[in-house]
């Protein structure tokens, strides 16, 4: 039965094989550029399992402590997961003792596949889900690793290299952009967030920028409703 | 950071992600729907969040002497890479190289 699930899961998640193992070695590489022993992207990448935030979370770990500011900024960052949560209630009833680790892995790729992907009816829906979510996780954890590991051996001028996370994010965004018509969240954020980081500098803008996001967002709710 | 600190702050994003995977398990068990509110939130935080962690990359840069000029010039060639080829990886690659061209050598 498991080795069944197993062989139905694995060709959905090639792509996401190659796509992770790639990210996940910039991160890995980035995180030992900056000093930082392959012990922590392996952790991160194991235990957060959630790629834009172990990205800012290099970045935490390098600026003053503050584990509340920390939670807070992952509770938005991860917010969408809320929505997959949502989603997958449904689906990811009765599976047993699976279903804690399914939700611990529900990470955007797993949730694309979970929920678009019917597995044949001869497979266990249960076995099939997790592998789809333990291997995406070994693939990102895999290429955390190796690209700290690769940081040791390969030295060349990493001046700069830290942009590979603002890249990632500006292709997320564009990817957002050309996904839907309704540009008003995304230019919500980005507005709120200059509008922040202008007003409060550098250092202290973040929270700020993610009340003003959830304020100006129920606003226009509050203002669609009434119409 | 100390190491404590270190292991304390990667602790409180620990619980931040796993806050938002099991909170609609555990507030929602069968059958209950969630309020509105909150899966309206869900449809349109993701778009905002990404701005935020744009212009969360870019915060130092703001402030610094080129104003974000070579990060304005990397993003500028990854849109334009990205219309062209819609390649999320070639994208992502092309940018970082060509900022990290632009750092070590242009604007030195």
């Amino acid at each position: 039965m498991k080795i069944k699930a197993f062989k139905a899961a694995l060709p959905h998640t090639i792509p996401i094989a190659i796509g992770f193992l790639f990210l996940g070695m910039s991160y890995g590489f980035y995180m030992r550029s900056n000093g930082f022993s392959f012990v922590y992207p392996m952790l991160m990448s194991m235990f957060i399992f959630a790629g834009s935030m172990e990205f800012v979370t290099v970045n935490l770990l390098m600026s003053a402590f503050n584990p509340v500011a920390a939670f807070l900024l992952t509770l938005m960052v991860n917010a969408r997961h809320l929505f997959y949560g949502i989603s997958m209630l449904d689906k990811y009833k009765n599976v047993g003792w699976k279903k804690p680790y399914l939700i611990f892995g529900l990470c955007d790729e797993s949730f694309t596949i979970n929920c678009s992907v019917t597995p044949p009816s001869d497979v266990d829906k249960g076995w099939f889900m997790f592998f789809v979510t333990l291997l995406n996780q070994s693939y990102w954890v895999i290429g955390a690793t190796l690209g700290a590991l690769l940081g040791y051996i390969i030295h060349f001028n990493t001046k700069g290299i830290e942009f590979v996370m603002t890249a990632l994010f500006v292709v997320m965004f564009i990817n957002q952009w050309e996904e839907t018509k309704e540009h008003k969240s995304a230019l919500i954020g980005l507005g709120a967030s200059v509008f922040c980081l202008l007003l409060f500098g550098s250092s202290n803008f973040i929270i700020p920028a993610m009340a003003l996001i959830i304020v100006m967002f129920t606003l226009i709710r509050d203002r669609k409703e009434a119409k | 950071m100390t190491v404590t600190q270190q292991i304390i702050t990667i602790a409180a994003v620990v619980c931040g992600t796993m806050v938002t995977r099991f909170l609609p398990f555990l507030v929602f068990p069968e059958g209950k729907t969630p309020p509105k509110f909150i899966t309206y939130l869900g449809t349109v935080l993701p778009y905002a969040v990404i701005g935020l962690l744009v212009i969360y990359c870019l915060k130092d840069a703001v402030f610094s002497s080129l104003h974000c000029l070579p990060e304005l010039i990397a993003i500028a060639f990854i849109v334009v890479l990205h219309k062209w080829k819609k390649n999320t990886l070639l994208s992502i690659a092309g940018g970082t190289i060509l900022y990290m061209f632009l750092v070590q050598v242009v604007f030195v």
